[in-house]
C-alpha cells in the first residue's frame, strides 16, 4: 500500500457488553440473537408510556473495567443524558447515552491502546468511553432503499453498548483494522465481550485527507469491513482531490454488499441532538473503592499475556503477539501446550497451517472446530512416525473444519505411513522395470534419484516413508552398479 | 350511619371490614352515582364495570373504589392521557401506585379526565372534552387532574390519584373543595406515570379529608426498584401524625404568595385559616422569598424542555393513534401522526421545549432555569431552618369560568404561580378547603420540608378538625 501520511482516521466503536445477562435499563434477557422477533421486550425497552429506566449495575462494573483496561481515567460521577432524534429504530425517539459537555461525564477519558503495525509499536489515544443503549434492529427486504417496508425488532433495543472514541491517531485502513482487533482482544480478555457474535462490534470512522473535509462513515460492522470501507473512501477522496474537486463534509453509509460508500446526509442536515441530563436516572457515583475492586478482578490482558508467552514459553515476540491477538487463539495455544509441551511447534502449526486453512475458507478463529487435543494428537502422530508431515498438512483441513480427531482420520483414510520394507522393495523393483531410462540416469546423476522417489510416492499416495524409500532406492542402485 | 356515598375512605374500609356494607353495595352505589351525574360532570374517560369481578384481598383499602388519573398506567384499562394520540392504548402493566392500591385490596373504579398529557390548569385541554366543576357547572374544576378532583368532590369515587407537575393535584383539589397532596419528590414511585416533566412530578392522593389523604399516601409511598428516583421515607405511618395539636409549631407566611393577581377574598380566607391555627397555639411570621418571581418562567422552561423529549415517543409505530398509510415514508407518517394526534397546547409546549434545548439556546434557557431552580430550592431550605411549615393560598383565585382563559396561554400559566415553586423545590404540599368565594371553594396550601409530610399532615388535620369546610358537599 502506498504511503498515506496525509490520511487521518478516528474511530467511534460500539461494542455490545455481550457478557451481561440483561439489558442496560431493564431486566429483559440480552441473548437476542436467533430469537423470534419482539419476544425479548418489556414496557421499558419498548418505550411504553410511563416506563422508567433502571441502570444495570453490572454494566457500570464492566464499563469501568473496560476503561481501566484501555488505560483511561475513570470518572467519579457518570451521568446519563438524552440524545434526542427521531428514527424508526428508536422506541422512545431519544437514546439514553452519556455526554461530555454541559456537566456530563462519560465513564472513562484520556486512555490509550498500543498496537503493533509491521513490527513497530504505535499508541492510539482513546478520548472517551461511555455507556448507551442499542437501538432496535431494522429488517429490510433486500437493499434498504429498495425495500417496500421496514420491520422493527425490539429484541436488540436496550442492549448495553460501550462507545469507545479514539483520537484521530490512525493513518491507514490497516492500522484501523489492527486497532479494532487489539480492542476486541482486550475486551475479550476482560471477559465482558464476545466478538464472535454477529453485530457485537460496529464502528463509525472519521476520515480526512490533506486538503479535504472530514467525512464520517457509518455502518461498518467488523474489523475486516473497516479496512475495506476506509480503503474505498481513501480512493474516492483521492480521486476527487486529483481532479481538483472538493471533498464535502458529510456522513456516508458503507454498503457491505456493494463495497462502496454513499451519501447519507451533508453537514447542513446534521442533527441537533438537544442533549440534556436524563431526569429519570440519578448520577452514578463511582468511588475509589469500587474502581479498586474492579481493578483487582481484572484478568490478564493481551500485552501482559504476550510478554508471559515470551517469558514462559520462549516464543519470539511476533508469535506471542499474533497468538494473543485473539483470546480464543491464546487460550487454544495454552491448552495445547499443556498436552504437547513444545510451544514453538504448537505456535508454528497454529500460525501457519491452521491459519492457512482458515484463510482459504475465509473463516474466523471462532468458527474453528479443532480442539487443542486434536492438534496435540496430530503432532504426536508425526513424532511417532505414524504419518508424515505432508500427510499432517493434508489432514489438518478436516481437523480444523470438521473437528475430526486426527487418529480417526488416519484410520478411516488409511493414511498411515508405509514402513513395510518388503512392500516398498517390490514396488521399487516394479518402478525400476517401468523406467529403465530413469534408472540409467540415476546411476550417473544424483538428481534423477528424486524422480524415482517421486514415483514411489505417487504409487503410495505419499504414504511411503521418505527416508526408507530413499534408502531402498539407493541400495538397489548400488546393487545394479556392482553387478554391471 | 352516614349514607354509603358520604363515608370517607377510612370510614368505608372500616364499614366493609366489619361487614356493615358489602362490596356489591359499594360498587353498585358508586357505579349508579357515576351513571347519575357523570353525563353532567364528565369526570371519567373510562369506567371499570369489570370491578365487580375483581378479586381483592383484605388490606388497608379493602374494596374501596378508587379513581385513577388517565396518565397513570392501568393494566387492561385504557390510558390515554386525554390525548387523541393514545386513543385505544391499553397498557400491559400497572403503575406501581396502582399495583400498591390493588395489593391493599383497593378497586380501580375508572380513569379520570385531565388536561392532555397533564398540560393545563383547567381540564379544558382534554381531547375528549372538559370536566365541569361540581360546585358550579359553568366553571372549570382546575387541572390538570380535574377529573380526579371532581369525581371525589361529587361522590363518584371515594378517593383518587392525580399527578402534580406544577400544581395539577393541588389546583383542582382547591377548586373542587377537596384535599390534594403533592408529596416530596421521590416519595412516590413514578413508574407507570406517563411522563410530562419527570424531574418535577409526583403522583398524589385526592381525597375528601386529611385522614384519607394520609391513608392513601401511606399505601402508595416508598421506594420502588423500578424508579431510580424513588426512596423510602423515615416512616410511612402518616395516620399517626394526625393529632389536633399545633402548639409550638412555627409557620412562615411567604408574602410573595399573596402578591399581585391574588383575589383579596382568597387572601382573606387564607388569613382566617392562619389566625385559626394561631388561636390553637401555632406561631407565625411573614417571610420573603427573593427568587420566587422567577419560578414561573423557570418552571415552564424545565417542564416544556423535558416534555419535548418525553413526548417524542408518540410516533404511531407501536401503540395509539397512527396516521400510517401504505407506501408513505416514515418521516411523513411520524409528522402526520403527531400533527393530528396532539392538541394545540401540547404542540405549543413541545415546540417551545424543543427550542429551549436547541444548540445555542440550551445555556440561555434550560441551564439558566436549572440555576434558578437551585436558588428557589435554597430559599425554601433557608425557610425550613426556621419554620416547620409554610402557609399560603393554593390558587390565587377561585375556579374561573370555562372558556375564560383557554384562548390566552399566559393568563392560564399565571394561575400556577403559587403551586409551581413547590415542584421546583421538590418539597411536599397539601391543599385543604378553607372557605368559599362566590360559592366556589378556596384552598389553603401547607408546605413542609422534604420528607416532612407528617408535619404537613398534622397542621392540615388540626385546621380541618377545627373548621368545617371539608364537610360541605357540592350541590350536584
Amino acid at each position: 500500500m502506498q504511503q498515506q501520511q496525509d490520511v487521518v482516521i478516528g474511530l467511534e466503536v460500539h461494542v455490545q457488553l455481550t457478557s451481561l445477562k440483561t439489558k442496560l435499563f431493564c431486566s429483559c434477557p440480552s441473548d437476542y440473537r436467533g430469537k423470534p422477533p419482539n419476544t425479548h421486550t418489556c414496557p421499558v425497552c419498548l418505550g411504553l408510556p410511563g416506563s422508567l429506566p433502571v441502570v444495570n449495575k453490572k454494566a457500570i462494573e464492566f464499563a469501568v473495567m473496560a476503561a481501566l483496561a484501555l488505560n483511561c481515567q475513570v470518572s467519579e460521577r457518570a451521568v446519563f443524558f438524552r440524545k434526542n432524534y427521531f428514527y424508526v429504530d428508536m422506541s422512545k425517539n431519544f437514546q439514553i447515552s452519556m455526554y461530555d459537555r454541559a456537566g456530563g461525564t462519560p465513564i472513562g477519558r484520556g486512555g490509550y491502546v498500543d498496537i503493533d503495525v509491521d513490527g513497530t509499536r504505535k499508541r492510539v489515544r482513546i478520548s472517551r468511553i461511555q455507556l448507551e443503549e442499542d437501538p432496535a434492529r431494522l429488517v429490510h427486504l433486500g437493499p434498504i432503499e429498495l425495500s417496500p417496508y421496514t420491520l422493527v425488532d425490539y429484541n436488540r433495543a436496550g442492549i448495553a453498548l460501550l462507545e469507545i472514541v479514539t483520537e484521530p491517531d490512525l493513518s491507514s485502513p490497516k492500522e484501523a483494522r489492527i486497532f479494532l482487533q487489539k480492542l476486541r482482544s482486550i475486551l475479550e480478555h476482560c471477559g465482558i465481550f464476545d466478538g464472535s457474535l454477529e453485530g457485537s462490534m460496529r464502528c463509525d470512522a472519521n476520515i480526512s485527507l490533506a486538503g479535504g473535509a472530514r467525512v464520517e462513515i457509518k455502518n461498518i460492522t467488523s474489523f475486516k469491513e473497516v479496512e475495506r470501507a476506509l480503503s474505498f473512501e481513501i480512493a474516492r477522496q483521492r480521486e476527487l482531490l486529483k481532479r481538483g474537486q472538493q471533498v464535502r463534509r458529510e456522513t456516508r453509509h458503507w454498503d457491505e454488499d456493494r463495497r462502496m460508500t454513499f451519501t447519507l446526509r451533508v453537514k447542513e442536515e446534521e442533527h441537533d441532538y438537544r442533549y440534556f441530563p436524563e431526569p429519570d436516572l440519578v448520577p452514578i457515583v463511582i468511588t475509589e473503592d469500587f474502581i479498586e475492586r474492579v481493578r483487582s478482578m481484572m484478568p490478564e490482558l493481551p500485552d501482559h499475556r504476550a510478554e508471559r508467552f515470551m517469558r514462559e514459553y520462549g516464543l519470539p515476540e511476533y508469535d506471542a503477539r499474533v497468538l494473543t491477538s485473539e483470546k480464543a487463539l491464546a487460550d487454544f495455544f495454552e491448552a495445547c501446550v499443556k498436552l504437547y509441551p513444545s510451544p514453538k511447534k504448537v505456535s508454528n502449526w497454529l500460525m501457519t497451517d491452521t491459519m492457512r486453512v482458515l484463510n482459504e475458507y475465509n473463516l474466523d478463529w471462532s468458527s474453528i472446530k479443532m480442539e487443542p487435543e486434536h492438534l496435540a494428537e496430530l503432532l504426536k502422530l508425526m513424532d511417532d512416525g505414524v504419518i508424515s508431515i505432508k500427510i499432517a498438512k493434508l489432514l489438518i483441513f478436516d481437523v480444523v473444519l470438521k473437528g475430526i480427531p486426527p487418529s480417526k482420520l488416519v484410520e478411516e483414510k488409511g493414511m498411515k505411513r508405509i514402513v513395510d520394507e518388503n512392500y516398498l522393495s517390490q514396488l521399487i523393483e516394479k518402478i525400476f522395470r517401468e523406467f529403465p531410462k530413469a534408472v540409467q540416469d540415476a546411476l550417473k546423476d544424483e538428481k534423477a534419484v528424486h524422480f524415482l522417489v517421486g514415483q514411489v510416492m505417487r504409487h503410495t499416495k505419499g504414504r511411503a516413508d521418505p527416508a526408507l524409500t530413499n534408502e531402498l532406492i539407493r541400495r538397489k542402485l548400488n546393487e545394479l552398479q556392482r553387478s554391471s | 350511619m352516614k349514607r354509603l356515598l358520604e363515608l370517607t375512605l377510612f370510614e368505608l374500609v372500616d364499614a366493609l371490614r366489619r361487614g356493615n356494607v358489602s362490596r356489591e353495595d359499594v360498587v353498585d352505589a358508586y357505579l349508579s352515582r357515576i351513571k347519575e351525574v357523570d353525563s353532567k360532570l364528565h369526570a371519567y374517560l373510562a369506567v371499570n364495570e369489570e370491578m365487580r369481578s375483581n378479586s381483592s384481598s383484605e388490606g388497608l383499602l379493602f374494596n374501596a373504589p378508587i379513581a385513577i388519573k388517565d396518565n397513570i398506567s392501568t393494566r387492561g384499562l385504557p390510558t390515554t392521557c386525554a390525548s387523541k394520540i393514545l386513543e385505544g392504548y391499553i397498557p400491559p402493566y400497572d403503575a406501581t401506585t396502582v399495583a400498591r392500591i390493588k395489593a391493599e385490596g383497593g378497586l380501580i373504579i375508572g380513569k379520570t379526565n385531565m388536561d392532555e398529557f397533564a398540560m393545563g390548569s383547567s381540564t379544558e385541554n382534554s381531547a375528549y372534552g372538559p370536566t365541569y366543576n361540581p360546585w358550579n357547572l359553568e366553571c372549570v374544576p382546575g387541572g390538570s387532574s380535574g377529573g380526579s378532583a371532581a369525581a371525589v368532590a361529587a361522590r363518584e369515587a371515594v378517593a383518587s390519584l392525580g399527578s402534580d407537575t406544577g400544581g395539577s393535584v393541588r389546583c383542582p383539589a382547591a377548586f373542587c373543595g377537596v384535599v390534594g397532596v403533592k408529596p416530596t419528590y421521590g416519595l412516590v414511585s413514578r413508574y407507570g406515570l406517563v411522563a410530562y416533566a419527570n424531574s418535577l412530578e409526583q403522583i398524589g392522593p385526592i381525597t375528601r379529608d386529611v385522614r384519607d389523604a394520609a391513608l392513601l399516601l401511606s399505601v402508595i409511598c416508598g421506594r420502588d426498584p423500578n424508579d431510580s428516583t424513588s426512596v423510602d421515607p423515615p416512616s410511612k405511618d402518616y395516620l399517626s401524625a394526625l393529632v389536633v395539636d399545633v402548639k409550638g409549631l412555627k409557620a412562615g407566611i411567604p408574602k410573595e404568595f399573596f402578591g399581585e393577581g391574588t383575589d383579596p377574598r382568597v387572601a382573606e380566607a387564607v388569613w382566617r385559616a392562619i389566625k385559626l391555627l394561631e388561636s390553637h397555639g401555632m406561631e407565625y411570621e411573614e417571610v420573603s422569598f427573593p427568587h420566587l418571581p422567577y419560578s414561573l418562567p423557570a418552571y415552564y422552561i424545565i417542564a416544556m424542555s423535558e416534555a419535548s423529549s418525553n413526548l417524542a415517543r408518540y410516533d404511531g409505530v407501536r401503540y395509539g393513534f397512527s396516521a400510517f398509510e401504505e407506501g408513505e415514508e416514515w418521516v411523513k407518517v411520524f409528522s402526520k401522526t403527531r400533527a393530528l394526534g396532539f392538541g394545540a397546547e401540547v404542540k405549543r409546549r413541545i415546540i417551545l421545549g424543543t427550542f429551549a434545548l436547541s444548540a445555542g439556546y440550551y445555556d440561555q434557557y434550560y441551564l439558566k432555569a436549572l440555576k434558578v431552580r437551585t436558588l428557589i430550592k435554597g430559599d425554601f431550605d433557608c425557610a425550613f431552618k426556621k419554620f416547620d411549615v409554610l402557609l399560603a393560598p393554593t390558587m390565587p383565585l377561585p375556579a374561573f369560568k370555562i372558556g375564560e382563559r383557554i384562548e390566552d396561554p399566559l393568563a392560564m400559566y399565571m394561575v400556577d404561580i403559587d403551586t409551581v415553586p413547590i415542584n421546583l423545590a421538590g418539597i411536599p404540599a397539601i391543599s385543604v378547603p378553607c372557605g368559599f368565594v362566590d360559592g366556589l371553594p378556596v384552598g389553603l396550601q401547607i408546605m413542609a420540608a422534604p420528607f416532612h409530610e407528617h408535619v404537613m399532615f398534622r397542621v392540615a388535620y388540626t385546621y380541618e378538625q377545627c373548621s368545617s369546610y371539608h364537610n360541605l358537599k357540592p350541590p350536584i
